[in-house]
């Protein structure tokens, strides 16, 4: 889509994040659909013989852990397994497909029902980090770096996206059964509820102390709500863990809080469906839904050229194929028409200074994007502060010669990321 | 997964402002019409003659050379037609059509071009060529030479000659205001101060020039002519003739403020601003040329990258 630019552009874009309609009080459910594929984060191992194989019955909620590692995804229904299939990622990722057929009723898995009534991290760790949200448990639990302070992110990061919204407003008191439990498994006393102003009046029962965000967008991102309202800057190139903050979704906060408290692994997901013309829906759906029928629910047609978005419009993921399935952290669809979306050129910087004027990381984006497009990602970080971006995607949104800068951006820390990964063997 | 339908992937963000290089530079020429059609007004057909030519030249050389050199063709996005546009207003209007060719030819071509192109200039092709214009052929750029057989309701001397020939004196007898609305002799589209001040408010409210350049240019000219004419009353020529002769809001609005070759940031626009309207000044009292200032916005390009380095300190940047 592209959006309008004001007639007189004396000052910066000011795109705002959305706030939830009052209209969307509840999710639409999506049937259960007749395969449901979740992702295990490791590719078929040539050697390996996974743990499961096609015809396997599992249970909703049960751990799926193919090749004997840390890594497992959480069935999400009841059903036989019908394929395992190798499935590439972006950036060089790649998963096991595992595809399920499911069956009524659910049958849930018991492991997790057994260990249930006397919370540990372990058990946390081990059954709960597929759940909708993905709470990021290495890192509440990481020795090295101590949190002191859990962020519960009440607010959603791109725009048009409603989800972290809703499930402050639905489901108020799972979320404060999560914060409970939290603060007993890690020992953190410091909690902090982000929320936009209008979310702020009205739940004073969830304890915690309350932050309101900012409606300008980007001000909900880790990096600018550490700077801003914590006033504590993340060093180029550390993370907020770094400093003791761990920031963790509603969604997931609310998960863990239904967790303990049935005994069931939570397996559906909570999104924003945001329509071609802008219009936005609620959806619960289970981990592992195709796209296809999500958006078959609402009726809504693909044609050739569109393009599917997981996520929001500045930061989303586009996906390639509507069978793709919904994961545990997709907040949000978006259904871009063909003709709407942003087009991209190969045409050089024109130096209007755009971007430099619109970043929140005050970087030099008009000298740095001409170290990218060369390649220089080293000299990129050095000398341009590439490592102080905080992806937000404005310059790209303003780029007059409509320079996919963000694409390079994040390409060039990928690949410096990759490069020091095979340096480190060696050093 | 069966692949049933294959769709679009683009990378993050999927929206965008609507901005768009063409656009951007109609509305630069759009700004610049007030000032050119005085000037076809003042001038007369020969005016209309030289811009038209330095338009189309401009548009052709362009067309030409990224034909020869293989290079996407890159005329539809009008940046060579504003280089036409306001080198035509630079120039008298009585140049030979030769010499209006060869100048758009410097500017298109070896200023622009063969660095690469659009965005990639390291000195404002304009400037570049009317500067190598005045040094190759002196008395065919100089006013009171070119526009000798017209008639004028007005001195018609250069003011900026006067000034430097016979002191602050001479130019006595121009009124301000009657500088300001076009009553005196110079570049075809130069010459019209209200319609350059109308256009330069313009694209500094659309966004597309940044008022620090402007503003800082006008107060280096004002300050340093001051400077010049608190020394010496009798041989420099006030703040305010300064402001209002020769290139001085032409170059403030439109050459100065040229993207590729001026600085993005706060600090750095308000240097270079002030340097150029400084040095144009300089350039005009005790320099060579009676009006420099396309030498001025050249020293200004030149510093320009140095400048750059002038920047606020990015987000968790760690010393």
């Amino acid at each position: 889509m592209t959006t309008k630019r004001p007639f007189w552009g004396f000052g910066t874009p000011c795109l705002e994040h959305t706030q939830l309609p009052r209209s969307l009080d509840r999710p639409d459910p999506v049937p259960l659909p007749r395969t449901l594929t979740v992702l295990h984060p490791r590719p078929p191992e040539a050697r390996a013989v996974p743990a499961l194989k096609i015809g396997d019955t599992v249970n909703t909620g049960q751990k799926l852990s193919l090749y004997g590692t840390a890594d497992y995804v959480t069935s999400p229904a009841t059903g036989k397994i019908t394929a395992l299939s190798p499935m590439p990622g972006s950036f060089g990722r790649s998963f096991t497909a595992v595809a399920i057929a499911p069956e009524m009723p659910d049958v849930f898995d018991g492991e997790f029902d057994a260990v249930h009534r006397s919370p540990s991290l372990e058990a946390a760790r081990g059954l709960l980090a597929a759940i909708p949200g993905m709470p990021a448990w290495e890192r509440l639990a990481d020795p090295e770096r101590p949190i002191k302070t859990l962020v519960i992110r009440c607010v959603d990061e791109d725009l048009l996206v409603v989800t972290h919204q809703h499930v402050l407003n639905a489901r108020g008191r799972d979320i404060q059964n999560g914060i409970r439990i939290l603060k007993q498994l890690s020992g953190i006393e410091d909690v902090v509820i982000l929320a936009r102003r209008e979310a702020v009046q009205g739940y004073g029962s969830i304890s915690g102390r309350i932050v309101e965000a900012d409606h300008r967008y980007p001000a909900a991102l880790t990096p600018l709500v550490m700077a801003r309202l914590f006033g504590k800057v993340i060093p180029a190139g550390r993370t907020s863990e770094d400093m003791g903050f761990c920031f963790l979704s509603a969604e997931a906060v609310a998960s863990i809080g239904a967790a303990f408290d049935t005994g069931r692994v939570p397996v559906a997901k909570t999104l924003t469906v945001i329509h071609k013309d802008g219009s936005l829906r609620l959806a619960e759906a289970r981990i592992g839904t195709a796209v296809d029928d999500v958006l078959h629910r609402f009726g809504v047609a693909i044609a050739a050229g569109d393009r599917i978005v997981f996520g929001g419009p500045m930061r989303g993921v586009a996906v390639p194929s509507p069978a793709y399935p919904v994961q545990p952290d997709t907040d949000a669809i978006l259904i871009l028409d063909a003709g709407r979306a942003a087009q991209l050129t190969d045409y050089p910087c024109i130096n209007c200074g755009e971007c430099v004027r619109v970043c929140p990381a005050r970087m030099q984006i008009n000298l740095l994007v001409r170290y990218l497009e060369a390649g220089k990602y080293e000299d990129a970080e050095e000398l341009y502060d590439l490592s102080a971006c905080v992806e937000c995607g404005l310059c790209s949104y303003v780029c007059v010669s409509k320079i996919p800068i963000l694409q390079y951006i994040t390409l060039a820390k990928h690949e410096l990321a990759r490069m020091r990964r095979t340096e480190s063997p060696n050093a | 997964m069966p692949d049933s339908q294959k769709l679009v992937v683009s990378f993050a963000p999927f929206w965008h402002n609507g901005s768009r290089i063409p656009e951007r530079n109609r509305q630069i020429m759009l700004a610049a019409l007030p000032a050119a059609l005085f000037g076809v007004y003042r001038f007369g057909i020969p005016a209309l003659g030289v811009l038209a030519l330095a338009m189309s030249s401009a548009v052709l050389w362009e067309l030409a050379f990224t034909r020869v050199a293989k290079r996407p063709v890159s005329v539809g996005d009008g940046s060579a037609a504003v280089i036409g546009l306001l080198f035509g207003m630079m120039l008298p209007a009585t140049l030979p059509w030769w010499a209006v060719i060869t100048g758009t030819f410097i500017a298109v071509v070896v200023a622009r071009q063969i660095y690469g192109g659009i965005g990639a200039n390291p000195f404002n092709p304009v400037s570049v060529a009317v500067a190598i214009l005045m040094l190759a052929w002196k008395s065919r750029m100089d006013f009171d030479v070119a526009l000798v057989n017209y008639i004028f309701d007005f001195p018609a001397v250069f003011p900026l000659s006067a000034a430097k020939a016979f002191g602050s004196d001479a130019v006595k007898s121009f009124s301000l205001l009657d500088l300001f609305l076009g009553r005196q002799t110079g570049g075809i589209g130069a010459v019209f101060g209200a319609g350059l001040v109308l256009g330069g408010a313009y694209l500094i409210l659309r966004g597309i020039i940044r008022w620090e350049i402007p503003v800082s240019f006008l107060a280096g000219v004002a300050a340093t002519a001051a400077v010049f004419h608190a020394a010496d009353p009798a041989r420099f020529a006030s703040p305010a003739f300064h402001l209002l002769t020769g290139f001085t809001l032409i170059g403030a609005f439109f050459l100065a403020t040229e993207d590729a070759t001026s600085p993005v940031n706060l600090v750095p626009m308000l240097i270079y601003g002030a340097v150029v309207g400084s040095v144009a000044v300089f350039i005009r009292n005790i320099g060579f040329f009676a009006e420099g200032l396309v030498f001025a916005v050249l020293v200004g390009n030149l510093i320009q990258p140095l400048l750059d380095k002038i920047r606020p300190k990015a987000l968790g940047k760690v010393e």
